[in-house]
Parts: C-alpha cells; sequence; structure tokens
C-alpha cells in the first residue's frame, strides 16, 4: 500500500460519498422515483400524505367526542371507554403524527433542500429509512383499534398510573402499541432529524449565509433541534412505562389499590413521569409552532410585498423561544403535586417567553403595515393565523400565570387555548401553507373561489368553535368528561352551547371536503402556475423546472447575493429581486445602495 | 431534571455561541458579500456532514443519558431505594472500555499515517476489547441475579439494568458501522476510503466511554 | 376588504360575547378573591392587547391593500419601536404575574391555625378522614387497605384511634375557619377539584398533596375529579357542604371512629333465621330469587352491599320513587327489621345460603361482552362477582329481568337519585349511556351468563 501523507486541515477532505454532487440517486423504475424513493421532495409528499391520512382519521373521532358532549347519551356506541379512547387517539395522532410529521416531515424534507440551495437532503437513504420507520409508527398506531380492548384511553398524555392499570380502556395491548409505536416515531424522526439539520448547516449553497435563510428555513431547523432534544425525553418515559407494565419494575408506580387488591408495585413517582412527558410535551408545543411561525412570516412578506419586519430580531426571537421553551416544562404541572414552590420559578420563566412571541405578532403585523397587501389565499390564511394565534397567546398567559392556572386548569379553558393556539393557527397555517407551495409541487395553481370559501367556512367556523369554549371553562366545565349528567353549577344553557360547539365542528370538518376535492381536482384541471406565480425572492421558485425535477437546480446550483427578503427596493425595477439575482450596478439592489 | 438542564445548557451554548460569532453584526438586506461565479465560499463547514451528522447524534444520545440519569437522581428519593452493590467486574469491564478507545484511537492515527497494518489491528483489537466489555456486563448482570437483584427487586436495580442496557445498545449501533468497516477492510479497501468510517468509529467510542464513566460514577457513588 | 371587516366584526364580537355570555364564574364561596382579581388583571390587559393589536391589523390591511400603482415602503426594521413594544409588553407581562405570584405565595403558605383533615380519592368514589378528639390524624398506608379496613389506617397508632371515617362521597366543613386538605388517592391520578372555591389540586398515590382555603359561604357545592382517572372519571361526584359550625360538629358526630368501626360485631345468623322467613316467601327459602314476585336472588350477594340496601329502604332512600313500584313493596319488609341488630342478623343468615346459580341459559354476544369488559367489569368484577372495595355489588346470577329494571331504574333516576344514596348516582351516570334497547339487552344476556 503506497504510503499517502493526508494532512488533517479543513480544506482537504474528500467529501463524503452522501454530498457528492455526481453520485445523486436516480432511480429508473416507477418503484424507485415514487416508492422508494431517496428524492426529499417525494419523501416529502409521502411524509404529507400519511400525516394527513392518519389526521383524518383524528379529526372524524373529534367528531365523535364533538357529538357525544354535544349530545349526550345519545350515540350507543360511543360510550364512556371508548370515548377516552377517541380524546387520548385524537390528542396523540394530532400532536405527533399529524403536525409534527407534517411540519418538518413534509415541509422541511420539500423546503429545506430548495430553500437553502441543495440538491437533496445530505443523508437521503437515511432519509428514505426516516419516512418508512414513520410509517411503521402509523401503522402499529392504527393496529391498536383492532386489538382486543382496544387503543389506550389514558389521554395523550399517558400517565401512569392508570395508562397501564385495569379500568382504563386499552390498558394492555392497546398502551404497549401506543408506547412501541412513539418509540418507533422517534427513532423514524431522530432520522429525518439529522438531515434537516445537517443538511441547513452544511448543504447550503455558495453565498447563502444564516442571516440570508428565509425565516421558514430558521423555524424548521431550530423546531428541529427541539425536536432531537426533547424527544429523548418521551423515549425514556416510553420505555420505563413498558418495563413496568411487562416487567413489574416501579419507575411511575407506587404502591396501590385495583380492583381492591393490593398491586406489587411500590415506591414509584408518578410525577417523575410527568416531569420526564412535559420535558417532552413542552418543547413539542414549539416544535409545532415555530415552523408554523416561519412559514406565516414568509407567506406574509412574499403577499405584502414587503421585507419581514425586524428579520434579525425575528430570529432571534425564534432562538430565545426555543431555548426557554426548555425551561417552562413544569407550568403543565401546577396543580400535580409537585413541589408547589416550583411555582414562582416556572410562572416567570414562561411569562418571559410570552416577550419574543408578542415580538414576533407585532412585526408580523408591522410587516403588513405600509406595504401592498396582496389579499390572496394564502394571505388570508396568514392573516387568520395572526387572529387566532393572538387569542391563543393571549389565553396562554392566563395559564402560564400559576394563581390563575389555579382556577383554570383541567377546565375545558384549557382544550380551548392550547386548541386555538396549537390546532388551529398552525393548521392555518398549514392550508396556507399549502395554497402557497402547491403550485411548485404540482406546477397548478390551486381554485381561487373553492381557496376562499374553504377559507372562510374555516376560519370563521374555528373561531365559533373555540371562543365559546373557552366561557365553558370560565364556568368550572372539566375536560375529558364523557357527560356532565346534574352538576349544580352547570346550568342547562350550557348543554346548548355545547351542541352549537358541535355543529360548527362538523361544518368545519366537512368543509375541508372542499379542501380536498380542490387538492386533487387542480392537480388534473388547475391553471398552469409557471415557475413563479406569487413573484417570491426565495430559491425554490427560481428552479428551472416547475415541479422541480430530482436535483432541484439543473446543471449549477444557483448562487446567493442577497436575503431572502428583497422586496420593493428602492430604485429596483420589479418590486421584488429574487436572491440568486447578482447585483447590477445602478439597477439597485440592496446589497449595492444600501450598505 | 437539573442534570438535564445542565447538559442542554452546554449544548444551547454552543450553538448560540456559533451562531453569534457568525451572524451578529450583519445587517443582511445590505450585506456586501457578492458571491461571484467560482468563489470557493461554501456555506457550510468545512468537513464532511458526516461528521457533523456524528456530532448531531452524539447530542441527540447526550440528551437521551441525561434525562435517564435525571430520571434516576429523582427516583433516587424514593423511600424504598437501597443501593445495589455494584459487582467488582464493572471494574474490568471498565478497563476493557477504555482499551477499546485507546485501539480505536491507534487505528485511527495508524489511518490518518496511512498505516493498513495499524488500521486492521487497532480496529480488531478495539471491537475485541468491546465485545469483552459486552461480555462483562452481561456477567455483571448474572452476577446481580446471582445475588438476588432482579430487574424487579428494587429501584436501584431496576435502573442498573436499564441504564447498562441502554449504553449496551448504543455500543451494538457502533459495532455495526465497525463491522461494516472491518468488512470493507477486509476486501481490500484503501486506507484513505476507510479513514472517515474510523476516525468517525473513534469518536463515537471515546463518546460512549465517557458515558460510560459518568454512568459508572454514577452508579458507584450514589 | 371583506377580511378587514370580517376582523373588526370578530373583535367587537368577541368582546360582546364575553360581557353578554351567560356563562361565567360561578359565585366564589371562599377566601380566594384574590385569583378572581388576578384574573380581571389579565383580562384587562390581554383585552387590550387584544383589541388593539387586531383593530390596527385590520386598519392596516384595510388601508394598504394592494394597489397596482403602489409599492409598499421599503423598511428592513426598526430598532426603537421594537424596544419600545418589547418594553411595553414587559410591563403588561409584570402587572399581570406578579400578582400571581403574590396570590401563589398565600396558597403555597397555609396559615397555622388551620385545621387539617383528609380527602381519600379512589376509583370513582371519594371519602375523608377527620382527626379525632386528639386534633391529630393517624398514619395510613396503601399496605393496611382491606374491605375491613379502606381508609388502611396503621392499626398500631394510638392517633388514629379516634380518627372519624366518613365513608361517605359528602363532607361538610365549618364556615369562617381555614381548612387545610391533604390529599390521598389509593390507586390512580385525580384531582380535588370545587369550581366555587377556585383552587384545585392533583391527588397522586405514594404522595400527600395539599392545598387551603377557608369556607366563606354557606351552600351545597359539586366536587368534581378533574383528572383522568379511568372509564368511571365522568362519575366521581362528592358533595362538598359549607355550614355552621354548629351544623358541621352535628354532622361529623353521626360518622363512627376508627375504633368503632373495627369493633363491629358478627351477626348471627340463627337470630337471622326467625327475620328471613318474611322475606323468604318472595325471595325464596333459598335466598335464589322469584322473578314472579320480581324478587331478586340474594344468595351469594355481599354482606355489606346487602346492608347498605336494606337501610337505603329502612331510610326512604331507596324504594320511595313512585316510579318504583316493586321497590315500593320491599320499602316496608325493610321497616319490619326493628333495629341494627335484626339487619345483621338477617345479613348473616343470608350468608349461610347455597350459593348455586342456575345455569346460564342466554347465548351472549360479542357486542355484550365487549360493552361489559369496557365499561362495567372495573367495578363489578370480570366475573360480575362484585367487588366491595369499588362500592360495586354481585350482578352474576342477578337474572336478566331484575338487570334490565334496575339499569332502567337508574337511567330514569327511579333508583340512585336520592342524595343520601351515596354510590348511585355514579351508577345513574353509567347507566344513562346505555341508549339502546338491543344493546342492553345483549350487555344483560352476558351477565347473565356469568359465573
Amino acid at each position: 500500500m503506497t504510503y499517502v501523507p493526508v494532512g488533517h486541515d479543513a480544506t482537504d477532505y474528500a467529501p463524503p460519498a452522501e454530498t457528492q454532487e455526481p453520485e445523486l440517486y436516480h432511480p429508473k423504475t416507477f418503484i424507485g422515483k415514487y416508492i422508494w424513493s431517496q428524492d426529499a421532495k417525494v419523501i416529502a409528499i409521502q411524509y404529507s400524505i400519511t400525516a394527513i391520512g392518519i389526521g383524518v382519521v383524528a379529526l372524524v373521532l373529534s367528531w365523535l367526542m364533538r357529538l357525544q358532549l354535544g349530545f349526550p347519551n345519545t350515540f350507543s356506541f360511543i360510550d364512556p371507554s371508548a370515548y377516552l379512547q377517541m380524546v387520548s387517539m385524537h390528542g396523540m395522532i394530532m400532536v405527533i403524527y399529524l403536525l409534527t410529521a407534517l411540519f418538518l416531515g413534509g415541509f422541511g424534507n420539500y423546503l429545506i433542500p430548495l430553500m437553502v440551495g441543495a440538491r437533496d437532503m445530505v443523508f437521503p437513504y437515511v432519509n428514505m429509512l426516516s419516512y418508512w420507520i414513520y410509517l411503521f409508527a402509523v401503522l402499529l398506531l392504527l393496529a391498536s383499534f383492532f386489538v382486543p380492548g382496544g387503543p389506550t384511553g389514558a389521554g395523550w398524555t399517558l400517565y401512569p398510573p392508570q395508562a397501564i392499570l385495569t379500568g382504563t380502556p386499552g390498558a394492555g395491548w392497546g398502551i404497549i402499541l401506543m408506547l412501541v409505536s412513539l418509540a418507533f416515531f422517534i427513532v423514524g424522526f431522530t432520522m429525518g432529524g439529522l438531515n434537516y439539520v445537517v443538511t441547513v448547516l452544511q448543504a447550503r449553497t455558495r453565498g447563502m449565509t444564516l442571516l440570508r435563510l428565509p425565516l421558514t428555513i430558521w423555524g424548521i431547523f431550530v423546531a428541529t433541534i427541539l425536536a432531537l432534544l426533547a424527544f429523548p425525553a418521551l423515549f425514556v418515559s416510553a420505555i420505563m412505562m413498558t418495563l413496568d407494565l411487562t416487567l413489574g419494575t416501579s419507575f411511575f408506580m407506587p404502591g396501590i389499590i385495583s380492583q381492591g387488591k393490593q398491586l406489587d408495585y411500590g415506591g414509584g413517582s408518578p410525577v417523575l413521569f410527568q416531569h420526564l412527558f412535559w420535558f417532552f410535551g413542552h418543547p413539542e408545543v414549539y416544535i409545532v409552532a415555530l415552523p408554523a411561525f416561519g412559514i406565516v412570516s414568509d407567506l406574509i412578506s412574499v403577499n405584502a410585498r414587503k421585507n419581514i419586519f425586524g428579520y434579525r430580531m425575528m430570529v432571534w426571537a425564534i432562538l430565545a423561544i426555543g431555548g426557554l421553551s426548555f425551561i417552562v416544562w413544569a407550568h403543565h404541572m401546577y396543580v400535580s403535586g409537585m413541589n408547589p414552590y416550583f411555582g414562582f420559578f416556572f410562572a416567570t420563566t414562561t411569562l418571559i417567553i410570552a416577550i419574543p412571541t408578542a415580538l414576533k405578532v407585532y412585526n408580523w403585523v408591522l410587516t403588513l403595515w405600509r406595504g401592498n397587501i396582496r389579499l390572496n389565499v394564502p394571505m388570508l390564511f396568514a392573516i387568520g393565523f395572526i387572529f387566532t394565534f393572538i387569542h391563543g397567546g393571549l389565553t396562554g398567559i392566563f395559564l402560564g400565570n400559576v394563581a390563575v392556572d389555579l382556577a383554570l386548569s383541567d377546565t375545558m379553558f384549557v382544550v380551548a387555548h392550547f386548541h386555538m393556539v396549537m390546532a388551529i393557527a398552525p393548521v392555518l397555517v398549514v392550508m396556507g401553507a399549502i395554497y402557497h407551495w402547491y403550485p411548485k409541487m404540482t406546477g397548478r395553481m390551486l381554485d381561487d373561489t373553492l381557496g376562499k370559501i374553504h377559507f372562510w367556512i374555516t376560519f370563521l367556523g374555528s373561531y365559533a368553535i373555540y371562543l365559546p369554549m373557552h366561557y365553558l371553562g370560565f364556568l368550572g366545565v372539566p375536560r375529558r368528561y364523557y357527560a356532565m349528567g346534574d352538576t349544580y353549577f352547570v346550568p342547562e344553557s350550557a348543554q346548548s352551547l355545547n351542541a352549537a360547539i358541535t355543529i360548527a365542528a362538523l361544518v368545519v370538518g366537512v368543509a375541508q371536503i372542499i379542501f380536498f376535492y380542490n387538492l386533487v381536482r387542480s392537480y388534473f384541471k388547475g391553471e398552469p402556475s409557471g415557475g413563479n406565480p406569487w413573484e417570491a425572492t426565495t430559491l425554490e421558485w427560481q428552479t428551472p423546472e416547475t415541479p422541480p425535477t430530482h436535483g432541484n437546480f439543473g446543471k449549477d446550483l444557483p448562487v446567493v447575493y442577497r436575503w431572502a427578503y428583497d422586496y420593493s427596493v428602492p430604485g429596483a425595477e420589479k418590486d421584488f429581486i429574487p436572491q440568486n439575482e447578482p447585483p447590477s450596478p445602478g439597477a439597485g439592489g440592496a446589497a449595492g445602495s444600501h450598505a | 431534571m437539573t442534570t438535564t438542564l445542565v447538559a442542554l445548557a452546554v449544548v444551547m451554548a454552543v450553538v448560540i455561541g456559533w451562531l453569534l460569532r457568525q451572524t451578529l453584526g450583519t445587517r443582511p438586506w445590505a450585506d456586501p458579500r457578492t458571491m461571484a461565479a467560482g468563489d470557493p465560499s461554501v456555506a457550510g463547514l468545512p468537513m464532511p456532514s458526516i461528521k457533523i451528522g456524528l456530532a448531531v447524534f452524539m447530542t441527540v444520545a447526550t440528551s437521551l443519558f441525561a434525562l435517564s440519569i435525571s430520571a434516576y437522581l429523582m427516583r433516587r428519593e424514593g423511600a424504598d431505594w437501597r443501593p445495589v452493590a455494584q459487582p467488582l467486574v464493572l471494574w474490568f469491564n471498565t478497563a476493557m472500555l477504555g482499551l477499546g478507545s485507546v485501539c480505536f484511537e491507534w487505528a485511527n492515527r495508524s489511518a490518518r499515517a496511512g498505516r493498513a497494518g495499524g488500521v486492521t489491528r487497532g480496529l480488531l483489537a478495539g471491537g475485541a476489547c468491546t465485545l469483552l466489555f459486552l461480555a462483562g456486563q452481561y456477567g455483571a448482570w448474572r452476577s446481580l441475579e446471582a445475588a438476588g437483584y432482579y430487574v424487579t427487586s428494587n429501584p436501584a436495580a431496576s435502573f442498573f439494568y436499564f441504564l447498562t442496557a441502554l449504553h449496551a445498545l448504543h455500543l451494538l449501533g457502533g459495532l455495526w458501522v465497525w463491522g461494516t468497516t472491518l468488512v470493507r477492510v477486509r476486501r481490500g479497501a484503501a486506507v484513505r476510503d476507510i479513514r472517515l468510517s474510523v476516525e468517525l468509529c473513534t469518536a463515537y467510542w471515546h463518546f460512549l466511554l465517557v458515558v460510560w464513566l459518568v454512568l459508572f460514577g454514577l452508579l458507584l457513588f450514589t | 376588504m371583506a377580511i378587514a371587516i370580517v376582523l373588526v366584526l370578530l373583535i367587537v364580537g368577541t368582546v360582546l360575547f364575553h360581557f353578554l355570555s351567560p356563562w361565567w364564574f360561578t359565585p366564589i364561596a371562599s377566601n380566594w378573591g384574590s385569583i378572581d382579581d388576578t384574573i380581571g388583571i389579565t383580562f384587562w390587559v390581554t383585552g387590550f392587547v387584544f383589541v388593539a393589536v387586531n383593530l390596527f391589523m385590520a386598519w392596516v390591511v384595510l388601508r394598504y391593500r394592494h394597489r397596482k400603482q403602489a409599492r409598499a415602503h421599503y423598511e428592513p426594521e426598526n430598532k426603537k419601536l421594537e424596544w419600545w413594544l418589547i418594553g411595553f409588553t414587559t410591563l403588561g407581562i409584570v402587572a399581570m404575574l406578579a400578582p400571581g405570584l403574590v396570590v401563589w405565595a398565600k396558597f403555597v403558605d397555609v396559615p397555622k391555625d388551620a385545621s387539617e383533615f383528609e380527602v381519600i380519592s379512589q376509583q370513582w368514589h371519594w371519602s375523608y378522614r377527620f382527626p379525632g378528639r386528639d386534633g391529630v390524624l393517624g398514619t395510613v398506608s396503601t399496605r393496611f387497605i382491606d374491605d375491613a379496613n379502606p381508609f388502611g389506617l396503621n392499626p398500631d397508632d394510638p392517633n388514629g384511634r379516634d380518627d372519624v371515617l366518613v365513608a361517605s362521597q359528602e363532607v361538610h366543613l365549618p364556615l369562617g375557619k381555614p381548612v387545610k386538605l391533604r390529599l390521598r388517592s389509593k390507586d390512580v391520578l385525580h384531582n380535588f377539584a370545587v369550581a366555587e372555591l377556585r383552587v384545585k389540586m392533583d391527588m397522586v398515590p405514594g404522595m400527600i398533596p395539599y392545598l387551603w382555603f377557608t369556607p366563606t359561604r354557606a351552600g351545597k357545592y359539586d366536587i368534581l375529579c378533574q383528572e383522568l382517572c379511568g372509564v368511571g372519571h365522568f362519575t366521581m361526584r362528592g358533595r362538598l357542604v359549607l355550614e355552621s359550625d354548629e351544623a358541621f360538629q352535628k354532622w361529623l358526630a353521626g360518622y363512627p371512629t376508627f375504633a368503632q368501626t373495627s369493633a363491629r360485631v358478627a351477626g348471627d345468623a340463627e337470630a337471622g333465621k326467625g327475620h328471613y322467613a318474611v322475606c323468604g316467601a318472595c325471595h325464596g327459602a333459598q335466598g335464589e330469587g322469584n322473578p314472579a314476585m320480581n324478587a331478586p336472588r340474594l344468595a351469594g350477594q355481599g354482606d355489606w352491599y346487602l346492608t347498605q340496601q336494606l337501610h337505603y329502604f329502612k331510610q326512604g332512600i331507596r324504594g320511595a320513587h313512585k316510579d318504583d313500584t316493586h321497590g315500593k313493596t320491599m320499602a316496608p319488609m325493610a321497616a319490619a327489621l326493628p333495629d341494627e341488630a335484626a339487619v345483621r342478623n338477617v345479613v348473616a343468615y343470608i350468608a349461610t345460603l347455597p350459593d348455586a346459580p342456575a345455569p346460564a341459559a342466554v347465548k351472549a354476544t360479542a357486542r355484550g361482552r365487549a360493552q361489559y369488559e369496557a365499561n362495567c367489569g372495573t367495578c363489578h368484577g370480570a366475573k360480575g362477582q362484585g367487588i366491595q372495595a369499588m362500592n360495586a355489588p354481585r350482578i352474576a346470577g342477578l337474572g336478566d329481568w331484575y338487570l334490565t329494571t334496575q339499569i332502567r331504574n337508574f337511567r330514569n333516576r327511579v333508583r340512585g337519585a336520592h342524595p343520601d344514596d351515596k354510590y348511585g348516582s355514579q351508577m345513574g351516570l353509567m347507566a344513562a349511556t346505555l341508549v339502546d334497547e338491543q344493546a342492553t339487552r345483549e350487555l344483560v344476556a352476558y351477565v347473565n351468563g356469568l359465573r
């Protein structure tokens, strides 16, 4: 063997196969292209379809729950046991299997390589595995509907001891499948997450400095880091709970009585589980919210024809929120019986996190201010997001303030709050984003009229569901109750209100058919969109082909000369300058004249 | 949770410090950098992506172990906690894992110097030490069982099995990469083709050694 | 255009809804008015932000909507404006957080003169324990819990001997005196919550969280479990009665101490045989029951349940409803048992009768079985054998006709709705879930087949 002296300098490394440009994996067959695909864009669509598919299951579950709450003791197939199973599966699917998977696996996969100017993710094979493991996790979850005892009914928080004891639906097979499915989800997600982080760090094209990244990428990037650090908490607690259930260890199980009999457990701490769960659970809120923040920033900027206001503050706000999200978890546990002195610390950190969040809201509105606002469908969804997010954010201040939480925790107020802030607001962003990027993904526009109908029903309908629900919470109506029966403090009118909420929920749910119809119809009959229908600056709109082919950017990668927000630059000919447009002396352009 | 928070604070400090160096003070809308064609400046860090990937993965694993340790320390406050007498074989295991790490370092240095023989011997010795470590860990389990500490006997024992198993699983993952590298060496791959793999394995083994030392110290002193 | 108008309408609508809504906090019944004040402050601050930011957004959307010739203003950032906004937001946050922390400090710190009692939760009912004359609660452990000692008191602890055990969903407290609640759970997580008190806290097995309050307004209030605790979560209702100290003392005196409950006398079966002669006329000489007389099977039923039901019949808690045709027959019979000893003896005699249920006649369906296992089995037992600790009687072998009648009675509030029926309301809520006649039939058929 010849001796090759190789130094260890930064410049001489041999690039690993995964990033070697000419070695992109080019499949020939249909199966290679669309099934076992390593193209991030195909994987993104696989993730999105799977996530939305399972999301529809969760949506149907929510209808059934609402039917029970609106019209109690009317439907014989919703017994108390089934109701709890619906509550639990609805929550878990929506938070993890829909929103996390869709924002990071779906939008992350599609947008990261395109927006940073890369050909693909840096580890395409691992990326493909990530999807298939996710799909397996989803199938395990679905399988739990068909095992003896059905899926778990322990609530999406899966608190022990009840999660693994008789008296909770699905305490045998259901909970095991749930925990195993979560473990697989986390493994699959970690594979994808490695890709997202390393691609943003390593595969940016020339000139794409960190502060030239669009906020969408910042949101997804920081959310992925949060997820990578937080999911291990869920992983550890899922394994320890599985051991408690199968082997009889006592990590979380204290000495207890079940059905009048002493169990063999002893000494374990249910509160320990809650600490681990919420150490994951609170960052999880921002894992969903930060990508939504990022995407909505770009939707607003593009359609206001104005740069995002205070870009640097927006980036630092994302980082601050991400960092703070790790030291607020116990605000979910003010009344959990933990040491009450923790309340002071966590109330303070929680309310501090409101400051960067509020700043983001101000900057969105200030981006609109003095803009030239195009009120197209994505923009409508973005405005709807701001409105619902303000509402949900402000009600969060109630619950974050420990003394107020005493009165409101475990009531319908909590349900209304987190749906407003974590369900409606991000879902409005998801929909806006689909209207925005669908032309890039298919080369066709979604139908505008159908889009507007869809927006109005969804936005107004959702507000009609969740605004009144807060007031049931003020009254003291508890969450996760199958029926209220006779309760002194709950008046008859509350039942009518519940019925009205149910009707609104059904209408909003059914209205999504318009959306799905639009997605399918426009794929075949939509107006051709061209490469850059919104006149946007970011790289994904500058690809030579629409939809982009494998490799994204044709022969040469784009070179970036400016940040992502050169809209309405004074002196420029058009009101937007793409990121890859070189500065030409005299034509204006921020890089030259505004230094 | 303090342990976890300290670990995360370190991670965050690294990330934010790096970002500060990269970004602070630039005004992106007026960034004068023009990337003329042919300009060699690449946006990423000057090292193979797979190394960054491994670093990110080790950060995730750090979070996982930090959380497990937090759980251990919190559960330890329970009234039913009875410390487990640590089997003596753990000292032998620790030595084996340390030796394995040294062997990998030897393989790594040989790879850098292009010495094929050193790479093969280093890899083989490192793997052998690791297998001995794993066998020794299994021995530790058996001796605990013989002493009457089953996984359900008391929480300290449960955690012993849990933490050692978690660590061993990570080593098994490393051994898989080690195995594929070894196969490539056997098939006659050039030293510089496997240099990166060897380097990654070495970093990973050092990491798992540190994790084991922390876990061992924890089991020993609490 | 439309969106700006709609935003304004939504803001106005939200404010109107807020002020016109009939759904609002219940009138407070404790000293925690300061929580309401903090909520009030939070409402004003957040309400202002909600209206101001959204109105501004609506105006901006209207004013700067797209025009062909117009061009957006170019302004990358405005540090000064951003810092001002951060400053104002911080002020608002401090204004909300500071009073909250002050209130929390009061909540954490229990007054020295607070008297202590214990709330005990289990799937799916409540019970309570008051310290006796010595003012000290005896030590407890889950390990001591069994049917004879459901509160799990340490039999060797002298402090526990005089503890008053309230085996009832209802608890009374005197007005004007601060109380500290020790919250103890026997099995899973529960949460002690009364809307009118404003305060709530989880009950965690293995530890004793606490909360305190001073009752200020007399009345009856619902105690709800507000931490998901299994299938019966929504049936876990207690009642809190706030009243004068005098009335409270009288109520408390009606409950036995631990010493008294452990010294229960066994019934005399021989003496009970005589009383049973009357019973046997309907229920059969062997307690085997007689559908023709609408008399259920008694042999094999738990003695605790028979005792409880006899008391209910005697006290007009059961069998007093005008629609309870067969219950009305039973009430005078039970009244014929002169005293506590007679009840004890007749129950003891029934316990000696042979427990030989007739073989199951009806074929059970999978649906009936699933229904039973999901919703009934946890309390009544997988074999319908009844579990005293769950306050659930034996239902196996009772006869489908009897079960059908009782489910209907519970559902129609003919049975179990009396305020003194301690655990009847749970069964009422569960029976109300059986809305489909066919499903009920299949369920009863399955139970009928259980042995």
